[in-house]
C-alpha cells in the first residue's frame, strides 16, 4: 500500500502517539470515567490506522503485522477468560467472573478489584482485533491488485 | 413520543436500504442504519428527565441517574454489530473478486 | 448454586481461544482439543439430565436479588434446556468426528475447529440463558460463527449464499434487538422470569405487537413458512457437517428453542399467537415438502426437508399450547408437546446423518447432483445403508425413531380435534416418502455405476463412517423414547417446564 504525500506523514508523526497514549489513558481510567476497554482499545486502534494510511507499508510488513495482530489478540480474549474462570477457583464460593481481587479505595487508579485488570485485556483484544481487520483488507487488496 | 417514532422511521429507512437497493455495499450500509436506530432507541428509552451520566465524581450531588442498562445493552450490541459487519465487508469484497461486480441482480449462481 | 452450570459456555469457549493460540506451534492440535471438549460437553449434559434433577439456577457473579429483584446475569438449567443440550452435543461431537477427515481438502483447517467451538458455545449460551438479552449476544455468537462456516470454502456460490444469509440474519437479529428493547422499556428487567411476573396479567395490544415480532425475529432464524428464502441456500452451500450442524441443531437452538421458551414461559399465553404458530408450522410443513419434490441437488432437497420438518415441530408443540389455552385436557397437550419435542431430536439425528451421507457423496464422487449419480450401493455400502436408515427414519417408517415422533403428533392432533392438521401431517409423511424414495434410487441404485468403477470409488475414512454408523444406530435408538420408563428422564423433564408455564417463574424469582 502506498502512503500519502509528506505533510500528512509529518503530521502524523506528531499526531499518533498522542492518539494512541490517548487510547491508553482511557482505557486504565476505565473504572473511574466513561470509556473503558472497547472505547479506549478504538481509539488506539485508530492510531495504528492513521499510521498504516499516512505512511503506507510494503506487503510483507504488513503480513508480519496481521500475524502478531493476531497472536495478540488471541492472547488477550484467552487471558480475559482466564480471569474470568479464576473466579470459579479461588476464594471457594465457585462464582463466574467473580471479583475476587482486593477492591481498594474507591476513586484510586488501583482500585475496584479486577475491573481494571479486565478493561486493560479487552483494550488490548479490541485494539488487536480491529488493526487486524484493518489489515487484513489492506493485505487483500494488496493481493489482488498484484 | 415524537422521539421513538423518529427511531421507529430511521429504522424503517435502513430496512429500506437493505431491501430495495442493488448494491453490496449500500445494502451493508442500511443494516448499519438499522442497528444505530436501535442503538438510538435504546438510549431514548433509558433516558430520566433531569438524570446525569450515572458516574459518582469527586463533587457528587445525587439528583437522579439515567439508565444505565440500557447502556451497558448498547455497548454490547455495538460490538456485535462491529463483528457482523466486520464479516459481511469481507464477504462482500470477496464477491467482488469473483463476480467482478457489487450489483446483486448479477450475483444470482443460486437458484431454485 | 450448581457450579457446574457454566462450564457449558466455558469449555467450548476456552477450548476455541486456546486452539487459536496454540495451532500456530502444534499444528494438529485442534483435531484433539474439540472432540475432547465436545464429549466432554456430552458426558456434563448426561450427567444434568441423570444425576441433577429439579432446576437450577446460577448466578454470574454471585450478585444476590435486591428486593426480590433479580440484578445478575442467571444461568438457569432445567428440563428443555438439558434436552436441547443434548442435542446439541449429541450431534456436535458426531459431526466433529466427521470433519476430522472431511476437513482435509481445506487449506486453514484449524480456523474450521476454532468457528465450529464458538458455533457450540454460542448454541450452550443462548440454551442455558436465563436473560433476554443474553440471549441475544450468544445467539449473534452461534450466527457470526455460522456466517463465516457457510463461508468456508470460498466458492461463488458458498459466497452469495452466506451473503444472503447474514442480510436476513442481520435484519432478524436488529427486529430480536428492538423488540428486547420494547420489553425492557415496558417493563424494566431483562430476566425472563421477573417478565412474566411482570406481565402474566396483561393482555394489551402492545403485547400482540412485541409477540408478533419475536414470531418474526425468530422464525427468520428458525426459517418458519414466510421467512425460509434463506436456509436451503445457506443449508445446501455449507461444507457438510456444517450443514448437519445448521440443519440439525442451529436451526433449533436459536429458532425454535427460544420461541418455545419465550411463548410458554415468559408471555402469558394467548389463543392469538398460539393459532399463528401452528398454523405457520402447518404452511411450512406443506411448502417445505412441495418444494423439496422438484430438487435435484441433493443438499438442497435435504434442506427444502429441513422446513418441512421443522413444521412438524412447531404444530406439535403448537397444538399443545392451543389445547393448554382453550382449557383443554392437560393430558393431550403433554402429549402433543411430548410428540413436537421427541420430533426434534429425532430431526436432529436424522437430518444430520443425511447431510453427513450428502458430504461423504460429494467428498468422493465430487457432485451432488442426482442425475448424475446412481449405481453408488455397490461402492460405498455403509454410506448407502445408513443413508436408507436415515430415509426411512424422516419418512416415518416404523421401527424407526421418526414413525414414533410422528405418530404421536398426529394422535395429538385429532385427539384435541384439529383433524386438518393431522390430515396434513399424514399427507406430507406419503410426500416425504416419496421424495426419499427418489433419493435412494438415483443415488444408490438406477444403474450398475461403471463409470464409478474407473474412477476408483471406495467407502469414505474410517473417521467419517463411524460417526455414521453411529448416528443410523441413534435413528433406531431412539425409538426407545417412547418407552415411558426411558421418557420419564429424557423426555418428561421437558415437556413439564412448557405444560406447566407458571412454574419456570416460580422457581427463578418466586412469587
Amino acid at each position: 500500500m502506498k502512503g500519502m504525500t509528506i505533510i500528512v506523514k509529518k503530521i502524523t508523526q506528531l499526531v499518533a502517539p498522542i492518539i494512541f497514549l490517548f487510547g491508553f489513558y482511557i482505557v486504565i481510567h476505565g473504572h473511574l470515567s466513561p470509556g473503558g476497554g472497547f472505547a479506549g482499545g478504538v481509539i488506539m486502534a485508530g492510531a495504528i490506522i492513521l499510521q498504516i494510511l499516512a505512511n503506507g507499508n510494503i506487503l510483507n510488513n504488513l503480513l508480519q503485522e496481521e500475524h502478531g495482530m493476531e497472536l495478540l489478540e488471541s492472547v488477550a480474549i484467552f487471558l480475559f477468560m482466564l480471569i474470568a474462570v479464576l473466579g470459579l477457583l479461588v476464594s471457594g464460593t465457585a462464582i463466574f467472573f467473580q471479583n475476587f481481587v482486593n477492591k481498594g479505595v474507591w476513586g484510586n487508579l488501583l482500585s475496584a478489584g479486577f475491573i481494571p485488570i479486565e478493561n486493560i485485556v479487552v483494550g488490548a483484544e479490541v485494539f488487536a482485533a480491529i488493526s487486524t481487520i484493518f489489515i487484513a483488507m489492506v493485505v487483500y487488496n494488496d493481493e489482488v491488485k498484484k | 413520543m415524537i422521539v421513538y417514532i423518529l427511531c421507529f422511521i430511521l429504522f424503517l429507512i435502513g430496512l429500506y436500504g437493505v431491501i430495495a437497493k442493488r448494491n453490496l455495499i449500500k445494502m451493508i450500509i442500511g443494516l448499519a442504519i438499522m442497528e444505530y436506530s436501535i442503538n438510538l432507541f435504546l438510549i431514548v428509552i433509558g433516558y430520566v428527565e433531569g438524570g446525569t451520566a450515572p458516574i459518582i465524581t469527586k463533587n457528587f450531588k445525587h439528583s437522579g441517574f439515567v439508565d444505565p442498562l440500557p447502556q451497558a445493552m448498547i455497548l454490547t450490541a455495538i460490538v456485535i454489530g462491529l463483528a457482523t459487519t466486520a464479516v459481511l465487508l469481507a464477504v462482500a469484497i470477496r464477491l467482488y473478486k469473483k463476480y467482478g461486480t457489487f450489483d446483486i441482480d448479477e450475483i444470482k449462481s443460486l437458484k431454485g | 448454586m450448581n457450579s457446574l452450570i457454566p462450564l457449558f459456555v466455558i469449555i467450548p469457549l476456552g477450548s476455541a481461544f486456546l486452539m487459536v493460540i496454540l495451532e500456530r506451534f502444534l499444528k494438529n492440535i485442534c483435531k484433539v482439543i474439540t472432540p475432547f471438549a465436545l464429549l466432554s460437553l456430552l458426558i456434563l449434559t448426561l450427567h444434568f439430565i441423570l444425576r441433577v434433577e429439579d432446576t437450577q439456577i446460577y448466578k454470574v457473579g454471585g450478585f444476590e436479588p435486591v428486593n426480590g429483584i433479580p440484578i445478575a446475569i442467571y444461568m438457569v438449567i432445567d428440563g428443555l434446556s438439558k434436552f436441547v443440550l443434548l442435542i446439541i452435543s449429541l450431534v456436535g461431537f458426531f459431526s466433529i468426528l466427521y470433519s476430522l477427515s472431511y476437513t482435509n481438502q481445506y487449506t486453514s483447517e484449524n480456523k474450521f475447529y476454532v468457528l465450529f467451538s464458538l458455533l457450540i458455545a454460542g448454541m450452550n449460551g443462548v440454551v442455558i440463558s436465563g436473560d433476554i438479552f443474553n440471549i441475544y449476544v450468544f445467539l449473534e455468537i452461534a450466527a457470526i460463527a455460522s456466517y463465516a462456516l457457510v463461508a468456508f470454502g470460498v466458492e461463488k456460490q458458498q459466497l452469495e449464499a452466506t451473503f444472503k444469509y447474514q442480510i436476513l440474519g442481520g435484519i432478524a437479529s436488529m427486529i430480536i434487538l428492538m423488540t428486547i428493547g420494547l420489553i425492557y422499556w415496558n417493563t424494566g428487567t431483562l430476566n425472563i422470569a421477573d417478565i412474566y411476573t411482570q406481565i402474566s396479567n396483561q393482555n394489551s395490544l402492545f403485547l400482540k405487537f412485541v409477540s408478533l415480532l419475536f414470531v418474526a425475529g425468530f422464525g427468520l432464524k428458525a426459517a418458519i413458512f414466510p421467512f425460509h428464502s434463506w436456509l436451503p441456500d445457506a443449508h445446501s452451500s455449507a461444507p457438510s457437517p456444517i450443514s448437519a450442524m445448521l440443519s440439525g441443531v442451529l436451526i433449533k437452538a436459536i429458532g425454535i428453542y427460544v420461541v418455545f421458551r419465550l411463548f410458554f414461559n415468559m408471555f402469558p399465553l394467548s389463543h392469538e399467537i398460539a393459532m399463528t404458530i401452528t398454523v405457520l408450522g402447518t404452511i411450512s410443513m406443506i411448502v417445505g415438502v412441495l418444494l423439496a419434490i422438484g430438487q435435484w441437488d441433493l443438499k438442497r432437497l435435504l434442506a427444502y426437508h429441513s422446513i418441512s420438518q421443522m413444521g412438524y415441530v412447531i404444530i406439535g408443540v403448537g397444538i399443545g399450547m392451543l389445547v393448554i389455552v382453550t382449557g383443554g385436557d392437560k393430558k393431550i397437550a403433554a402429549l402433543s408437546i411430548a410428540g413436537g419435542l421427541f420430533h426434534m431430536i429425532n430431526h436432529s439425528v436424522f437430518k444430520g446423518l443425511l447431510f453427513l451421507n450428502a458430504g461423504a457423496i460429494e467428498y468422493r464422487t465430487g457432485t451432488r447432483n442426482l442425475q448424475r449419480l446412481g449405481g453408488l450401493a455397490k461402492f460405498m455400502p455403509i454410506t448407502s445403508s445408513t443413508s436408507f436408515i436415515a430415509s426411512m427414519s424422516i419418512s416415518g417408517i416404523p421401527p424407526f425413531n421418526g414413525f414414533f415422533s410422528k405418530v404421536l403428533i398426529i394422535v395429538a392432533a385429532v385427539r384435541a380435534g384439529y383433524n386438518w392438521i393431522a390430515f396434513f401431517a399424514v399427507f406430507v409423511s406419503v410426500i416425504t416418502l416419496a421424495s426419499f424414495t427418489k433419493v435412494q434410487k438415483y443415488a444408490f441404485h438406477n444403474n450398475d455405476g461403471n463409470k464409478w468403477l474407473k474412477k476408483n470409488i471406495k467407502e469414505v475414512p474410517f473417521s467419517m463412517s463411524f460417526s455414521m454408523i453411529i448416528m443410523a444406530l441413534l435413528c433406531l435408538g431412539l425409538s426407545f423414547f417412547i418407552v415411558p420408563e426411558v421418557r420419564d428422564i429424557f423426555l418428561n423433564p421437558a415437556v413439564q417446564i412448557l405444560v406447566d408455564t407458571m412454574e419456570y417463574s416460580t422457581k427463578i424469582v418466586g412469587m
